[in-house]
């Protein structure tokens, strides 16, 4: 698990970012993106996956939450 | 200066990796690349912010630098301690010409080096002792002080010192900001982590001191972040950022103050000049105080006012009105200027290789001038700097990451760039090579060249540089030819 942080970008997409290892990168597509349930699965545009609880609400971003990772390409 | 196709930059970044043994050839191959605008993602042609191959030279610093010299460093009215030995402090105190309004010694002291100046006893025996009393010291000797940083080097970290009990006791007693920062030179690959390190202790420790507090804020609150003040660039930003209706509340850490970063929580907007190194407390920042901030580059008349004009995105048709304004004023001042430089600089080739956010960002003022940058590289970048780079450079040009001296040299030499803009450590090997070179991180002892004042100066330095007739004195009399030799004698 670890503290991630997920953002609008100006353009309107999410970016995700991973302080621990300083790892910027886009949001290619979120598991949930419904009104009452949020999170899931991120797929990240490097190829890389990881995996938020999913919320009961979109949330106000920008978030900090616990991820833990799926799959990552290194 | 020859072009280069692709096929042929390829080849080039090959030969020069071929004296490599096969295990370091491996891992400098995915550091070097040929620029290809189409490529979204900059990792699947450059690997970035891995540790330097031992035994190549490499040009990064430490974490350390990376806190003490570029983040705390310039913050004016605070005593920054290199906490350690006394050597790593040499390089870090206000080399960079951060400059500043003060009375050095009184109450400002960015040129001062203060260290604990570690000894075998301290290193034994550890030094919170001394530490303490040192704190207690400088309040003596410099009362005027606004706080103190706690920047320690490598063997603080190794000896296992409790440096934050001490910062925290001795601010109570100080009932003063007392920061430890926890930024050894070890930790991470170079001076990239120093500058995550240093923001997080401005989180921690500074930042939030006034929440709460009253504060009579206007709409038009900004800050300027992460300008370094070198040679004064933050000021000839900030001016313009007025002129158009901003109130800029805060700049740091260039001639930065105590007092402004703790108001930084209270803007509207935080433009944010170098990402590298201060993204991570403009985040922050966002998510606690709900406060965006945007990446802005003032390097030369069009990029100015791109950024100008996205600033005044987030603001009513005031700033907007205003925005257009100051970009109207300036704009027969950056056209004299044009005209008077592009003429002798117009289609000159340039290779850079600098630090945190100049590889991509002083393109668009070199390109002002008519000029071409044709190799470009970062010390200590990451991938989201690539990302960002690639769509500036042309297609086929050259991206290097944290270059080595050798593969740098060898480029040049191949590449034959009219103009190279690096650091100190490169600018004597490549005027003794004859080409000309201006120094790029702290502007080659000349500066401003943020803004409309900067750009001026920026291109009066570059055609300076590049049409001094030094560089038409390099073959001595005796090897020219004989007609030149007659020339000589008819002088005499
Ligand atoms: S690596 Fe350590 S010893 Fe060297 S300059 Fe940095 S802090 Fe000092």
């Amino acid at each position: 698990m670890a503290n991630i942080m997920i953002r609008k970008t100006a353009e309107g997409g999410l970016s995700f970012y991973l302080p621990k290892r300083d790892l910027e990168d886009g949001i290619v597509s979120i598991e949930f993106d419904q009104a009452d349930k949020w999170g899931g699965e991120l797929r990240l545009a490097n190829g890389g996956t990881y995996y938020v609880d999913p919320l009961d609400a979109p949330p106000k971003l920008p978030i900090s939450l616990r991820a833990k990772r799926v799959d990552a390409p290194e | 200066m020859t072009t280069l196709t692709r096929e042929e930059t390829e080849s080039l970044i090959q030969e020069v990796l071929e004296v490599y043994p096969e295990k370091a050839r491996k891992d400098r191959a995915k550091h070097l690349a040929v620029n290809d605008q189409s490529i979204e993602q900059s990792k699947k042609c450059i690997t970035s912010n891995r540790k330097s191959q031992p035994g190549v030279m490499t040009i990064r610093g430490c974490a350390y630098a990376g806190s003490r010299g570029v983040v705390w460093g310039p913050v004016k009215d605070m005593i920054h301690i290199s906490h350690g030995p006394v050597g790593c402090g040499q390089y870090s105190r206000g080399g960079r010409r951060n400059y500043y309004v003060g009375a050095t010694g009184v109450n400002t002291f960015s040129e001062i080096n203060f260290t604990s100046d570690f000894q075998e006893k301290d290193i034994v025996f550890g030094g919170d002792k001394k530490l303490a009393k040192l704190i207690q010291e400088i309040e003596q000797l410099f009362p005027l002080n606004k706080g103190i940083s706690v920047q320690s080097e490598c063997p603080i970290g190794l000896i296992g010192d409790d440096i934050e009990a001490v910062s925290k006791k001795a601010g109570k007693e100080l009932n003063k900001i007392v920061v430890p920062v926890r930024c050894e030179g070890f930790r991470g690959v170079s001076q990239s982590l120093g500058h995550h390190i240093a923001n997080d202790a401005i989180r921690d420790w500074v930042l939030s001191n006034r929440d709460g507090q009253e504060f009579e804020s206007t709409p038009y609150d900004v800050t300027i972040i992460g300008d370094y003040n070198i040679g004064g660039d933050a000021w000839a930003s900030r001016i313009f950022l007025e002129e158009m209706g901003l109130r800029v509340i805060a700049q740091w850490s260039g001639d930065g103050t105590v007092a402004e970063m703790e108001n930084t929580p209270k803007a509207k907007l935080n433009l944010l000049h170098c990402y590298r190194s201060m993204n991570y407390i403009s985040r922050h920042m966002e998510e606690k105080y709900g406060i965006p901030w945007m990446e802005y580059n003032f390097f030369g008349p069009t990029k100015i006012e791109e950024s100008l004009r996205r600033i005044a995105a987030f603001f009513d048709d005031s700033i907007k009105e205003g925005a257009e304004r100051v970009i109207a004023r300036y704009k027969p001042m950056m056209e004299a200027v044009i005209a008077k430089y592009k003429p002798r600089l117009q289609g000159k080739k340039v290779m850079l290789y600098v630090g945190g956010l100049r590889p991509r960002h002083v393109i668009g003022a070199y390109e002002d001038l008519g000029m071409e940058v044709v190799g470009t590289g970062y010390e200590f970048a990451h991938n989201d700097d690539y990302d960002r780079t690639i769509k500036e450079m042309g297609n086929a040009t050259l991206l290097y990451d944290d270059v080595t001296g050798f593969e740098l040299e060898e480029f040049v030499k191949r590449v034959k760039p009219d103009l190279v803009g690096s650091g100190i450590k490169e600018k004597y090997i490549f005027q003794k090579m004859g080409i000309p070179f201006r120094q790029m991180h702290s502007w080659d002892y000349s500066g401003p060249y943020h803004g409309y004042d900067g750009f001026a100066i920026f291109a009066r330095d570059m055609d300076m540089t590049l049409n001094n007739p030094c560089w038409g004195q390099q073959t001595p009399p005796w090897k020219k030819g004989a007609a030149a030799g007659d020339e000589v004698k008819a002088a005499a």
